[in-house]
């Protein structure tokens, strides 16, 4: 064996052991978190938890307003959020994909995205919860619909874009109008990819909890009333994990399970219905 | 290689009548003149092809008679495509109508991510309002018609996705004939498929110029031979020399032609 190649396996071997130490030290903390969180959301896990309204300090209670909250908002997000997301992206990469205006939607989108949560709560406060005086789970689902706006416009327009020409022109050659080619073919071409993004969009504001402090507030009570103060899980957490009574801080742990589970299942979700779509 | 040992005697027909004219045509991708004044007919219910090695314009032209090409900006036709006494390139011609009229069929197969038979049903019911059982029996026509129906007749319901690339070629060709076109443009229809799904195509070109006007692009000059009446050949640009097949390759005017059917170049 020449000096050389004994040199650059012993190269290799030390490049190797760098990167499977680095992913290894990432899994550690991944699998202590997940760890110390099932530990801790299991003890606290019951019946009640999905049937008692959030308690008063000391007193016994769940989490039910706070999830149905947390449901209520994530729904009213996604229907206000996700037609205005597909339909920009359309226009992006199918209408005016060379437009000048897809240059500027897209690059503010891209700021949307990346923009820090709390300066979503703070701009619906400003326009909504200021004029209309009070809080209310309207605000907050409008909040997290302004969060949901950009990651669908960009996986619309990233899907679209993958879908080849050579489909568009094929159906543009049977005389199919505009409309006609893109609702009837290109969005069947790219559903799986766009699913998967409405399903990341979810996933992302399930968690989300500053725009909602702002917004959407919370509520000891039961409330289904869209104009009025309403709980979700993540302000619930916020508040009873900060708290020193450890009745709360309990259930906070249980209500982060609870979330944590629901993003993974969508994300698992996301990626088999990803999956699918490739394998088609 | 010898094109001509390959050539079948072209069937005459004396009735033909001009289908499309293309006259003066040029063809601009930006600032880049692809095509330079054109003159070329194709005849009605006959084949046409156009041959030429790569980056010719060929397919150019091709693209300008459905003006498929009007799906992309900074590209331009200048000059006239004459169809059964209309200019295609006028501006008030809805393009949409004129690729009912002219249907094309791609390079690669291209079936739409649904089932072979709403492949088809999908550009039959952009104008047409059939009920279910004339629908099944124009989707069943169109598939026999290509060849195909004998293949898929127990799964038309199946994805199209899961045909082989001859086979969906073929759905391809059926697709288009659905609609009823009366002119159908080939672009390289065969490139991407084996042998056998070759021959299948080729032939099915020989029994479709009984209802319609072909044009195909082809850089296989075997090909051009064994199913073109009439062949136009392309030579950076511009059109080199036109006319019957068979004098086209047994005895070309242009030296150029010679060359290149030879295999000199190309």
């Amino acid at each position: 064996m020449s000096a050389i190649y004994a040199r650059r396996l012993n190269k290799n071997r030390i490049w190797l052991g760098l990167s499977v130490g680095a992913a290894a030290f990432g899994l550690f903390w991944l699998v202590l978190i997940l760890g110390t969180l099932i530990w801790n959301g299991l003890a606290g896990l019951s019946v009640d938890v999905f049937t008692q309204m959030t308690p008063p300090p000391g007193g016994s209670g769940g989490l039910l307003n706070a999830i149905v909250g947390s449901l209520v908002m994530t729904v009213l997000a996604v229907a206000i959020g996700t037609p205005i997301g597909v339909l920009a992206g359309t226009y992006m990469a199918e209408y005016g994909r060379y437009a000048k205006l897809t240059f500027i939607v897209r690059f503010i989108n891209d700021i949307l995205l990346s923009a820090p949560s709390i300066i979503v709560g703070l701009f619906v406060y400003e326009i909504v919860v200021v004029p209309m005086g009070h809080f209310s789970g309207l605000a907050g689902a409008l909040a997290l619909a302004v969060i949901v706006i950009p990651v669908v416009v960009r996986t619309t327009e990233d899907m679209l874009l993958l879908v080849p020409n050579t489909m568009r022109e094929a159906a543009a050659a049977l005389g199919a109008p505009r409309f006609f080619l893109i609702s009837r073919v290109i969005y069947r071409a790219a559903k799986a990819g766009i699913i998967t993004g409405i399903l990341l969009a979810i996933a992302r504001i399930s968690g989300e909890t500053a725009p909602l402090l702002f917004t959407a507030l919370n509520n000891q009570f039961w409330n289904v009333n869209l104009n009025a103060p309403t709980p979700s899980l993540p302000v619930v957490i916020f508040q009873f994990a900060l708290s020193p009574y450890e009745d709360w801080q309990r259930l906070a742990w249980t209500g982060a399970l609870i979330i944590t589970v629901a993003v993974l299942s969508l994300s698992i979700l996301a990626r088999a219905v990803t999956v699918k779509g490739v394998e088609r | 290689m010898n094109a001509i040992t390959t050539l079948r005697a072209p069937v005459e027909n004396p009735a033909t009548r001009e289908k499309v004219a293309i006259r003066d045509l040029s063809f601009f991708y930006g600032d880049n003149k692809a095509l330079h004044d054109i003159n070329l007919t194709a005849y009605e219910r006959q084949v046409s092809a156009l041959i030429g090695p790569s980056g010719c314009g060929k397919s150019t032209l091709l693209r300008v008679l459905n003006r498929i090409y009007a799906l992309y900006p900074n590209q331009r036709a200048e000059g006239e495509v004459w169809l059964d006494g209309e200019n295609v390139l006028d501006a008030g011609q809805d393009p949409n109508l004129l690729r009912a009229k002219v249907g094309m069929v791609f390079q690669k197969p291209t079936p739409f991510p649904m089932s072979i038979y709403e492949n088809i049903a999908f550009g039959v019911r952009l104008y047409e309002n059939l009920s279910r059982s004339e629908m099944d029996e124009r989707v069943e026509r169109a598939l026999t018609r290509a060849a195909l129906w004998d293949e898929v007749k127990d799964r038309v319901g199946a994805s199209a996705l899961g045909l082989s690339g001859g086979q969906q070629q073929r759905l391809c060709i059926a697709r288009t004939i659905a609609v009823k076109p009366e002119v159908i443009l080939l672009d390289e229809p065969t490139s991407a498929l084996d042998p056998i799904s070759t021959a299948k195509v080729e032939q099915l070109i020989d029994e479709l110029k009984r209802d319609f006007t072909i044009i195909i692009v082809t850089h296989n000059m075997q090909q051009a031979a064994r199913v073109a009446d009439r062949t136009a050949f392309f030579y950076l640009g511009k059109l080199i020399e036109e006319g019957q097949t068979s004098q086209m390759f047994s005895n070309p005017k242009d030296k150029r032609t010679l060359d290149y059917i030879t295999g000199r170049f190309g």
